[in-house]
């Protein structure tokens, strides 16, 4: 048998074994973490928040977070084969997903306390593969970032 | 300190004066040692923990030097901050910011 299929293979197994039990944890982690952070609202629109009576602005400020994903050996081969047929790309869309998600969430918590994210930006943009012959995507790098509100809650004066 | 926000005012202050555009970038290659785990790492896929620092590194300067610049104006805040990035030859990234100076006083 050929010494190149056989370490093709094995890249396959585990680039299939690995990456998708690393996938599944990702994800598990990302839903865990975003039900934890659901009460920190995120919007993308610059005006319209309102502050709470008798509260006042204590600080805004620019606040941001960003993850680079790979994808794994399988997911990129089983994409290459999608490239001839063409449609639906499904191993890059959980990739995308994976590294805006985590970028997000990484804004949320450098944003920890703030009563509003507003104005919220996600970037993405792609890390060249290492090698020339590599044409597919190697890896991608999400950014997401916004201006965090925080305020100071007057408490209520009795008169 | 220069303040930054990503949207068009500072909550809570009045923008007294516009200085205009300002705009800071720096090209990263990145290394071998982080290559290699790279590498590794694209077998089996997830997050490459080296490039995400080097991204942000990098992305932290771009701020910087569009933060010197807006001083440079007297300006005491950059608004409506937007970040580029774009891919100028093989493992080399431009991290870009950019926004508008302005002066702002407590309202």
């Amino acid at each position: 048998m050929n010494i190149d299929f056989i370490i093709f293979i094995s890249l396959m197994v585990i680039g299939y074994t690995a990456g998708s039990i690393a996938e599944r944890r990702h994800f598990k982690s990302l839903t865990r973490r975003e039900d934890a952070t659901l009460r920190q609202p995120v919007v993308t629109f610059d005006e319209g928040y309102e502050l709470p009576s008798g509260a006042k602005y204590r600080r805004a400020a620019l606040v941001s977070g960003s993850a680079v994903v790979s994808i794994d050996y399988f997911k990129r081969f089983l994409a290459s084969l999608r490239f001839l047929v063409g449609g639906r790309v499904g191993a890059y869309e959980s990739l995308l997903d994976r590294a805006r998600r985590e970028a997000i969430l990484r804004m949320k918590y450098q944003a920890g306390g703030a009563s509003i994210i507003m104005g919220m930006r996600v970037e993405t943009s792609t890390i060249g593969g290492r090698r020339k012959n590599n044409k597919g995507l190697g890896s991608v790098e999400a950014v997401a970032y916004g201006t965090a509100v925080w305020v100071d809650e007057v408490s209520p004066q009795i008169t | 300190m220069v303040e930054l926000t990503s949207i068009q005012y500072l909550p809570g202050k009045k923008i007294v004066e516009h200085y205009g555009l300002v705009q800071g970038s720096t090209i990263r290659a990145k290394h071998l040692g982080r290559d290699l785990m790279a590498s590794l790492k694209n077998l089996v896929g997830g997050e490459l923990k080296g490039y995400t620092e080097l991204l942000s590194e990098a992305r932290a300067e771009a701020t910087n030097r569009m933060v010197k610049q807006a001083e440079r104006f007297g300006a005491n805040a950059v608004i409506n901050v937007r970040y580029a990035t774009s891919s100028v030859a093989q493992g080399a990234a431009e991290l870009f910011a950019y926004g508008t100076a302005v002066k702002v006083e407590p309202e």
